[in-house]
């Protein structure tokens, strides 16, 4: 039993909206994985909720006019994964939400929900960093997107306004046309966990596959919240797809990173395990696209 | 025959229905909701507690704070025998709630409301105003002067001081040509992490209080709240229904006092304790973290001239099961590599974290990791092969334990071992994994083990077993010695029907203890269940036998010698002739009109014997080094427990032992905050008990030397498995690497630490990981 | 302050059930208090253990983190639900047994119930899929391993692979 103060329940994005003006006070529940548990810790103990999980409206994958990949918020991490426009075009995006907690904590758990709670752990944060995601707001004045890296205001804050609530996520087409992606988690264990350090790399590698034309990573749990490395980006943009400029590329991202030490990790461990991690998903990332890895040429 | 036989388990349908009534399932729903108010700081004392607020929450019953607890009485949670010596008794410093605070979740009030909102809500209404003292976490720091003391009756926080002396270390170590071996070996704290938590609940009837509790020890649940409360034993009633799991945080009696009392002070009415998941991690109990120090004498040949083991137990605030830990683990290291001079100094010390009591293994599984890490690096320091090396030095075959009476009678150790070997492919895959360079390698290690089942000569060892016969010739057992997923039932019952001479399906074993009706014992621990009712189950059987071959031969007036039971029939020996089947006589021997007899027996065994129980873990791993982590490629345990009652739920018991000791080895530690004494990660996502996708297939295979004081020829096998899985790990990691980890559990944190200090990041050659 | 309640409707086990919910409730609380389906266990409150799990239109959810209200509609399977009606084992209950996969038997109801969101999916997994797709639930008396024993089994049976789930044996045998 939780101490719900009020419950109600949306039956439209729209609604939501309306539900969530009315209520100002109220937070927004989607799968529920997080505002429960928070719930009963205290830390949310004795709020009115706004349920959206009935919103079968915002469930599922489909492609937009101009090709960017929509998905709505309330998709589960599950039903990403199995999706085949997301297998198609952004199998990472599959594999990075398959690693979330558990099976049953993949089938309530929403897309929508691991980024409205602005953790920086969030195992679909970093991938949607890497690849550029676009967040869609409904709110009051109507519909607003912007890109997940302004969404992110600090740890735990997101760009949600009173009566917003975050409708879709969508990576445009010029994001994901071409490019390859890994995503490793790091975890103490190998299911039931949270990521320690999350790394998602992508590349899109010349027609020849010998240079990287585009590098993208991004990680979980580097910082306050998911965060790109622009230099590591630029160390290795254009450059040939050599071990030199793969260890250089890993290197770099230490420039761009602030982990910090927490019981759970070590800033020097969690910086190691960043270099590590950049360097397997970029190898990883770059034989996805076909390419090799040539040992350099002095 | 059915001892020996893969029977299914006898509530294995039940439990797959879902139709399996444990506590929560029986509890009335008009039970009140009992939460624990858990201190908020490390030590200090509380000085007020507003709850004002709190008692006027709608829902609310009733608030019971430390103050309104001080007609309670101390008393003991171990769940030892009861000691008639006062030497003997456990340490009773316990308070079913406490003004003087000891930890970071110390019992401090209480809040009974119609529901666990209301409850919730309560809890954090209440306002507590402490006086704090200064706290400390470390067991070594506890030791020294000036330091804050959380028992006044022991200084230096020094529980107890448990030495054992043999031989002359000092002068022996003058020995030229010795080489000296010295480390420092750790163990974390970790927890049972049962999936059902502790959950009771208490309700009068009359003047007495019955307690439905999730406990391993119904009988001594029942003494200890008679001791808290200050009311006769008897007029306490304790039931234990099926229960999820105990693994020693149940042999503890933990929360029965506080809500017996409750109830008690409700006027009787039925309330609930279901303790959640982080109150079972941090004021439950832990297993001790214990810290050992070995120094080893070698002669050139391979031979012990004298050893030293100093250890360090961190018990947490309360005495608990003390030093009877410590103790144990003090007690192996001289037998499992005996040796003619040794000094074993072994301190159980109190700190301002949870408190320790028993876990699977009772001390040996701190002993062994420290033992056999300190043996590997032993063996590598004499260049000598850890094979040989153990074999050379391990317990030989006769030894007898002087105190204990306990004998090897069986070449137990080799025997383990060469089956270890051969399942594994020991020794080709360590020399093939020699001097490895690359960034993920491979390596294989090893562990043997030393344990004794029960718990004689330290303490009482008795079981009871009643037998009743019902009309249709099948039969009730009841024994005090409980069922706690491990089987017990199903080998009871097996026994009987051997013993007997009836089929399986005649025996029902009553799997609940009710402390009203079942014969007394004293339940489930020290791996005592099967060898130890296996005695009152043979004996009871044997005079029921005895009572129905009599009434067998007033009906068939044949003479009882005559007379057998074989397959549920009574038969005449001299032609196996079938004269009546037990239904038969049994419904006869109740209705008779001439000599109506309830056939029954009842008899108590007092055990004293022991048994070893022995055996050994190999370990392969991967090692990526870059990643700091360790995959667990194959292991394998292989164990002496005697005859196998249940072979197939034998294998099963030990896959648990194995799986524990996996995350003993590689992921599991309860972290404590050193700012405030607050446990971390009290919850199962934070802690990191191995998943299903952390193990490899777990192989389980058995030696079978019959235990020759045995009832049955078993011995203990519950905690045997978990005892040397982790230093086998260790020691696979050490041989893949190079680094020996003397601190558990091998997590990354651990292992990128001890990698930085080896220099291996910047060690791993071309194409490998060096930007340290 | 006043108790709000929701009329759920929705399908247990088969039958069309409805009640008045508390809208706090969350469905384990549903399934245990109003419908005494004791099967469903609460081993963390917090979805960490999987010990509530149960099947929502064909789907594993931990009920302990899931809303009561939202069973509206809904199709729930429970452990109670899957004998058939004289009390014959479903052929997953029946390798729970066989392969000596239940000890305490606390965390079983849920391991079953996962499974059988696994063998209703009728395709062979590998191994290493099994694991995962089991890995939502925490068990510490078995190490998992005769769990994983009783679900391959049962997968290849049901697949007509009768010879390969002969062939799944105790690693024991692996000497």
């Amino acid at each position: 039993m939780y101490d719900i103060k009020a419950l109600y329940e949306a039956e439209s994005a729209e609604h939501a909206v309306r539900l969530l003006i009315e209520h100002p006070e109220a937070q927004i529940i989607a799968g529920g994985s997080d505002v429960l548990v928070q719930m009963r810790e205290g830390r949310r103990a004795g709020k009115e909720l706004v349920s959206i999980y009935g919103i079968d409206a915002l469930r599922g994958v489909s492609y937009e006019a101009d090709g960017a990949i929509r998905i709505g918020s309330l998709t589960s991490f599950s039903h990403i994964t199995r999706d085949p426009i997301i297998q198609k075009h952004i199998n990472v995006l599959g594999e990075a939400v398959d690693m979330v907690g558990g099976p049953q904590i993949r089938n309530i758990g929403t897309i929508g929900g691991n980024t409205c709670n602005g953790v920086t752990s969030a195992d679909s944060a970093s991938t949607l960093h890497a690849w550029d995601a676009i967040v869609e707001i409904l709110g009051p004045e109507g519909i607003r997107r912007i890109p997940i890296h302004d969404f992110y205001i600090k740890a735990g804050t997101v760009d949600l306004r009173p009566g917003e609530l975050q409708t879709a996520l969508i990576i445009p087409k010029a994001a994901y046309e071409g490019y390859y992606g890994h995503y490793i988690k790091y975890a103490m264990r190998n299911a039931m966990d949270i990521a320690t350090t999350g790394c998602s790399v992508n590349v899109k590698l010349s027609p020849d596959k010998k240079i990287m034309e585009d590098v993208r990573i991004a990680y979980g749990v580097a910082g306050p919240v998911p965060m790109r490395a622009p230099q590591a980006e630029e160390a290795a943009k254009g450059k040939p797809a050599e071990e030199t400029y793969v260890k250089a590329f890993a290197q770099a991202v230490l420039e761009d990173i602030r982990p910090r030490d927490s019981w759970r990790a070590s800033k020097a461990f969690r910086q190691h395990i960043a270099v590590v991690l950049a360097e397997r998903a970029l190898r990883k990332s770059i034989e996805l696209a076909g390419g090799e890895i040539h040992e350099q040429t002095v | 025959m059915y001892v020996g036989k893969n029977v299914t388990r006898v509530d294995a349908r039940d439990k797959v229905l879902g139709r399996t009534k444990y506590t929560d399932d029986l509890c009335d729903k008009s039970a009140y909701i009992v939460r624990i108010l858990h201190s908020s700081i490390a030590h200090g004392r509380v000085v007020s507690m507003d709850t004002s607020q709190a008692e006027g929450i709608p829902g609310v019953v009733g608030i019971f704070t430390c103050f309104d607890a001080r007609d309670t009485h101390s008393f003991p949670t171990a769940g030892h025998p009861w000691s008639t010596d006062p030497e003997h008794q456990d340490v009773a410093d316990r308070r079913i709630l406490t003004e003087e605070v000891r930890f970071y979740g110390d019992d401090i009030a209480a809040v009974v409301a119609e529901d666990e909102v209301s409850a919730a809500q309560a809890l954090r209404a209440i306002q507590v105003e402490y006086e704090e003292y200064p706290f400390v976490l470390d067991v070594q720091e506890a030791m020294k002067e000036g330091v804050p003391q959380l028992h006044k009756e022991y200084p230096n926080n020094i529980l107890k001081h448990t030495t054992i002396r043999k031989g002359n270390y000092e002068e022996a170590i003058k020995e030229p040509g010795l080489t000296k071996v010295e480390g420092w070996y750790e163990t974390p704290t970790v927890q049972h992490c049962h999936i059902e938590n502790f959950i009771c609940y208490a309700q009068m009837e009359g003047e007495r209080i019955t307690v439905v509790s999730s406990t391993q020890i119904p009988h001594i649940v029942r003494r200890v709240v008679g001791q808290a409360l200050g009311i006769g034993w008897g007029k306490v009633r304790v039931i234990k229904p099926y229960i999820g799991g105990g693994f020693g945080n149940k042999q503890d009696v933990l929360y029965e006092p506080l809500c017996a009392w409750l109830c008690w002070k409700l006027g009787g009415h039925l309330v609930k304790l279901d303790v959640p998941r982080e109150e079972t991690f941090v004021s439950n109990r832990v297993r001790h973290a214990i810290r050992s120090h070995i120094i080893s004498w070698v002669r050139p040949d391979g031979t012990y001239a004298a050893r030293k083991l100093e250890a360090f137990s961190d018990q947490g605030a309360y005495a608990s099961h003390g030093h009877s830990i410590a103790a144990k683990g003090a007690g192996a290291f001289p037998q499992l590599y005996p040796c003619e001079n040794v000094e074993v100094d072994a301190y159980t010390v109190f700190t301002n974290k949870s408190v320790a009591g028993a876990m699977r293994g009772y001390g040996i599984p701190q002993a062994m990791w420290a033992v056999e890490c300190h043996t590997e690096d032993v063996a590598a320091r004499m260049g000598m092969d850890p094979v040989a090396f153990r074999r050379r030095n391990v317990m030989p075959v006769g030894f007898v334990d002087p105190f204990s009476k306990n004998e090897l009678y069986h070449d137990t150790f080799n025997q383990c071992l060469d089956k270890a070997l051969a399942a594994t492919d020991y020794q080709r895959k360590y020399k093939e994994y020699q001097n490895q360079t690359g960034e993920i390698r491979r390596g294989i290690g090893l562990s043997l083990f030393w344990y004794n089942t029960a718990v004689w000569p330290i303490s009482l060892e008795t079981s009871s077993c009643r037998m009743v016969l019902n009309q249709d010739g099948s039969l009730q057992v009841q024994l005090g010695e409980t069922e706690i997923g491990q089987g017990a039932d199903t080998a009871y019952t097996q026994m009987t029907a051997d013993v007997l001479g009836v089929p399986l399906s005649s025996v029902h074993v009553v799997s609940c203890q009710d402390t009203d009706v079942t014969p007394f014992g004293t339940g489930a621990y020290a791996s005592r269940q099967t060898y130890t009712a296996g005695f009152a189950i043979r004996q009871t059987a044997l005079l029921l036998r005895e009572r129905i071959l009599a009434y067998a031969h007033e009906l068939t007036r044949m003479p009882p010698y005559n007379l057998d039971i074989v397959d549920g029939n009574i038969i005449r020996t001299t032609d196996n002739r079938v004269l009546m089947t037990m239904g038969e006589l049994s419904t006869e021997a109740l209705y008779s009109l001439t000599n109506s007899q309830h056939l029954s027996a009842e008899s108590t065994s007092q055990i004293k014997s022991n048994a070893y129980s022995f055996g050994c873990t190999i370990a392969e791993v991967e090692v990526d080094i870059p990643m700091c982590k360790v995959k667990l490629l194959d292991i394998v345990n292989v164990h002496d427990a005697g005859t196998l009652i249940n072979p197939a739920l034998a294998e099963a018991q030990v896959h648990g032992g194995m799986s524990m000791g996996i995350g003993y080895g590689l992921s599991e530690k309860l972290l404590f905050d050193e700012k405030t004494g607050r446990a971390l990660n009290d919850n199962l996502l934070d802690y990191k008990l191995s998943t299903f996708m952390d193990h490899p297939r777990l192989r389980a295979l058995f030696v079978e030397n019959p235990e020759p004081t045995s009832a049955f020829g078993t011995k203990g096998l519950g905690e045997p498995p978990a005892c040397p899985v982790a230093p086998a790990i260790r020691n696979a990691v050490y041989h893949a690497t190079g680094v020996a980890v003397n601190e558990a559990p091998l997590n990354p944190h651990n292992l990128f630490r001890r990698f930085t200090e080896e220099g291996i990041f910047t060690a791993t050659g071309k194409g490998g990981f060096n930007h340290v | 302050m006043s108790r709000q309640y929701k009329l759920v409707s929705c399908t247990i086990n088969g039958k069309p059930v409805e009640k008045m919910v508390d809208v706090r409730a969350s469905l384990t609380d549903m399934l245990r208090d109003d419908y005494r389906l004791t099967s469903v266990k609460k081993g963390c409150e917090v979805g960490e253990c999987g010990a509530c799990n149960v099947i929502i239109n064909g789907e594993c959810f931990n009920s302990c983190i899931y809303l009561a209200v939202w069973a509206q509609g809904k199709e729930i399977l429970t452990l109670e639900g899957l004998a058939g009606p004289n009390g014959e084992l479903s052929d997953i209950q029946q390798a729970f047994m066989d392969e000596a996969a239940v000890q305490c038997g606390f965390c079983s109801p849920g391991f079953i119930m996962s499974a059988v969101e696994i063998l209703e999916e009728k395709r062979e997994l590998s191994d290493e899929d099994i694991r995962k797709r089991m890995s939502g639930h925490l068990c510490r008396c078995t190490g998992y391993e005769n769990i994983f024993r009783a679900v391959k089994k049962t997968m290849l049976k049901r697949l007509g692979k009768e010879k390969e789930a002969e062939a799944v044996t105790h690693c024991t045998l692996k000497v």
